[in-house]
């Protein structure tokens, strides 16, 4: 009897041991739901022939390049579905660079691959709401519609994109040349190998590449981080492209090239047309270049509006956070300012404001449901219970102004 | 200028990697020959002639089989006998086979017990074909065949293989990619004497589609090109299939691996086709990893099938190699060993400048990675 009871005690603690792990069944049917849902997804994705009126829509202001409507992109994996954007929208206006900070795994890179279409397939999808892009001869496409084969019209000639490592980011079996004559010859048939060239090689001398004859017939490996990076950088503004993604264009370098690579995005912000979309976990940078910034925290936005107002007059405790951390505002301080915690996994993300258990102004009201985004002034807006206050306060003070000038 | 340089490099690589693969082939012929060595009790060359020698009272066949011994330097204590036996194998003296002989296509004249020709009744001198049993004649005679059948087998295999493993990796879960895993699988589990004798079976003594052994049939009305390419029809399939599902994996593998790269979301961000992506800047990059297969055909497409050819009674050199085996023709199975090993040092070294030309990355600098 007693050996019974023993056992019986055994199976039970290899019970709630289990409890903590995914069982088998539970991602066979997480699977198995999962690639209905990919299959339905990829079935539009992959169709041919589409009429362009499927695709095609209206910008809310054609003045954007770019509006983000309530984006949400997840990955379905076989532990469950990764809302990495979760609700996302922010517009892109023409000629402006706009920041996107946060740190590692908020969903910045997604965010971009997903205006690109090329998130990892199959698994990653635009799972809901809209990406509208206003192309250069004024129609404008809904993204997540376009079928994959007319994305390729889009992609490299309308937006190019600069990716965070300049070192695997170019095909190592082909020449610099050979890849940046390419993308000409893709976007501009009719073109002979010989202007192909020489535009390639002045695109090398527009990022600042010395000795470009040499470099056009040299093979990636044959560069340094900086040089590649630059490459990229002429790759991604050879087509003279509406929008430019750089996501996180000096994370891999060292500190003096990262400062040679900004300011040659500096100067590329005069020379080019479009807009920039700056990816960064540098709210330092943002600050000098940016003029919109958008702050990201485990898939959604927490806060946004212009740089002035980001930099100036942060509204969430986690943007308050993020700008003690950057090095040259703390000179005071011995030790640099870290947010205590990290990024909460974004599988099953519970129903209460994300920063919650690392916020050092939390109080009561948080324990409710994720906060609701609150307009501080028309540019300026932020998720959190703290600004609620403030926005109260605002429109009373207005209210008393008006009142007051009556 | 620079082309010239890179042969300079080339030549210089080529030299000091041939004087490396000098020093392996010495560690192999110390193994081969150290292994026949230390066999307990009587050495090959007595064993062969044992009843013979116990028949005969002459003394004559006591006399040849020292003779014989001799010559592999049995007689001598192992060292000093394998230094006459290397030396030998330097001179181009392999030693000759107890079971083979095949003809040299020369022919000796007849002469009688006074030394004056032989004629027939034409006046013409009489010939008699000179036959040899040297290893070397018998390898280079029996190979023939046997690099035929592989090189046919190896192009279909690549040509099948690679296509299919790429299907599969960049259709990754579809239905391409299951029966490929589902046939790959099937093709590296199943031994080649069980496919083999199943082939046989249903095909050429049940439904009687194919011949079942050789090379030719004299009953057949078929031309001798035709007839020959209808023999090797199943054993052609065997050696493909059985080859064929590693590759498949190989390469799925690969591509898989090189379509998670940097470099390709770099080519869709450019906005190449799908086609293009795949066939241009993933393929090249699978094509890396498949070069070191290269080091393995070498010796496959020279060395024979030891047991497909058995089992369909080709008469090349993997069944001879067999035979020798199963008979204790030692001078054959030694030096069949070492014929493989030079080819497998070839091979390796073909893989790497192979290496050089596919991928800009690798620099010639001689000596071992
Ligand atoms: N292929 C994928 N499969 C599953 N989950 C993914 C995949 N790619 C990204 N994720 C998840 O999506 C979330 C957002 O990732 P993302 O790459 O956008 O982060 P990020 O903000 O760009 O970070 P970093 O600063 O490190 O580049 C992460 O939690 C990550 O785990
Ligand atoms: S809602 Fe509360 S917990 Fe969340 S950031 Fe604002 S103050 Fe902190
Ligand atoms: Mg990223």
């Amino acid at each position: 009897m007693k050996l019974f009871d023993n056992l019986q005690k055994k199976i039970d603690k290899k019970k709630s041991i289990q409890k903590h792990y995914i069982s088998k069944e539970q991602i066979k049917q997480t699977a198995k739901e999962n690639s209905r849902i990919i299959k339905e997804l990829e079935k539009q994705n992959n169709r041919k022939n589409v009429p362009e009126e499927e695709y095609l829509t209206k910008m809310r202001d054609s003045n954007n390049v770019v509006e983000f409507d309530d984006l949400h992109a997840y990955f379905f994996t076989d532990a469950g579905i990764v809302k990495a954007v979760d609700g996302v929208s922010f517009d892109i206006p023409k000629k402006s660079i706009v920041g996107v900070v946060g740190e590692s795994g908020c969903g910045k890179s997604v965010t971009s691959l997903a205006l690109m279409k090329l998130m990892q397939k199959p698994q990653g999808q635009i799972f809901s709401g809209e990406i509208r892009y206003n192309a250069k001869d004024g129609k404008a496409y809904n993204i997540s519609k376009v079928p994959r084969e007319d994305m390729n019209k889009i992609r490299g000639k309308e937006m190019s994109m600069i990716f965070q490592e300049p070192m695997t980011s170019l095909n190592p079996v082909f020449r610099i040349g050979d890849q940046l004559d390419e993308i000409l010859f893709l976007h501009f048939p009719g073109i002979t190998p010989e202007e192909a060239k020489e535009k390639s090689i002045t695109m090398l001398k527009t990022v600042g590449m010395a000795m470009p004859e040499s470099v056009y017939s040299r093979y990636p490996h044959e560069l340094s981080g900086g040089m590649r990076q630059r490459v990229m950088i002429a790759m991604a503004l050879s087509c003279d492209p509406n929008l430019i993604i750089a996501d996180e264009p000096t994370t891999a370098l060292d500190v003096t090239i990262q400062a040679q690579i900004l300011d040659l995005l500096r100067s590329i912000k005069n020379d080019i047309n479009g807009s920039i979309m700056l990816i960064t976990h540098d709210l330092g940078v943002i600050a000098e270049m940016a003029d919109y910034v958008v702050v990201m925290y485990a898939g959604r936005i927490i806060e946004k509006g212009t740089a002035r107002e980001i930099y100036k007059n942060p509204q969430h405790p986690y943007t308050v956070g993020l700008q003690k951390s950057i090095p040259a505002l703390n000179l005071n301080d011995e030790k640099l300012y870290t947010i205590p915690g990290t990024v909460p996994n974004p599988i099953n993300m519970p129903n209460y404001c994300y920063f919650r258990d690392r916020c050092n102004k939390r109080f009561g009201k948080c324990d409710g449901e994720y906060p609701a985004t609150i307009q501080i002034s028309p540019t300026h807006s932020v998720a959190c219970y703290l600004a609620e206050e403030i926005a109260a306060e605002l429109a009373k003070s207005k209210d008393g102004e008006k009142n007051a000038k009556k | 200028m620079r082309l010239g340089l890179i042969i300079v490099k080339m030549i210089k690589y080529i030299v000091k990697r041939l004087a490396l693969s000098v020093l392996i082939l010495f560690g192999v012929s110390i193994i081969i020959y150290g292994l026949v060595r230390i066999k307990p009790g009587l050495d090959f060359v007595q064993a062969k002639y044992y009843a013979q020698m116990q028949l005969d009272n002459t003394g004559q066949v006591a006399l040849m089989v020292e003779k014989q011994r001799e010559i592999y330097g049995l007689t001598s204590p192992i060292l000093e006998g394998y230094l006459v036996w290397a030396g030998n194998i330097l001179q181009g003296e392999w030693g000759d086979s107890f079971i083979f002989s095949v003809m040299t296509g020369e022919v000796e004249l007849l002469v009688d017990a006074e030394g004056n020709p032989v004629l027939d009744s034409e006046g013409n001198q009489l010939t008699k074909p000179i036959s040899s049993s040297n290893v070397l004649d018998i390898i280079a005679s029996k190979s023939t065949i046997s690099f035929v059948i592989a090189l046919i087998a190896t192009i279909l295999q690549f040509g099948i293989a690679i296509p299919l493993g790429i299907t599969s990796a960049t259709k990754q879960y579809g239905v391409v990619d299951y029966s490929v895993t589902v046939l790959a699988m099937m093709g590296i589990s199943l031994p080649s004497f069980f496919f083999g004798a199943l082939l046989l079976r249903v095909f050429s003594i049940q439904l009687g589609w194919f011949p079942y052994a050789g090379l030719t049939d004299p009953n057949s009305n078929l031309p001798v090109l035709l007839d020959n390419i209808h023999h090797l029809v199943l054993p052609i399939t065997v050696l493909v299939i059985l080859s064929i599902g590693g590759l498949m994996r190989y390469t799925r593998t690969n591509m898989l691996e090189v379509l998670n790269a940097d470099y390709i979301r770099t080519a869709r961000a450019k906005g190449l086709s799908e086609h293009k992506v795949i066939y241009k800047h993933a393929f090249r990059n699978t094509l890396i990893p498949l070069v070191t297969i290269l080091a393995g055909i070498l010796p496959g497409l020279f060395g024979g099938a030891m047991i497909t050819e058995t089992i369909f009674s080709i008469d090349g050199i993997g069944k001879a190699a067999y035979k020798a085996v199963t008979m204790g023709d030692i001078p054959f199975v030694m030096a069949y060993n070492l014929f493989l090993s030079v080819l497998t040092v070839i091979g390796t070294l073909l893989s790497d400048l192979m290496y050089a030309v596919v991928d800009p990355r690798v620099k010639l600098t001689g000596g071992s990675k």
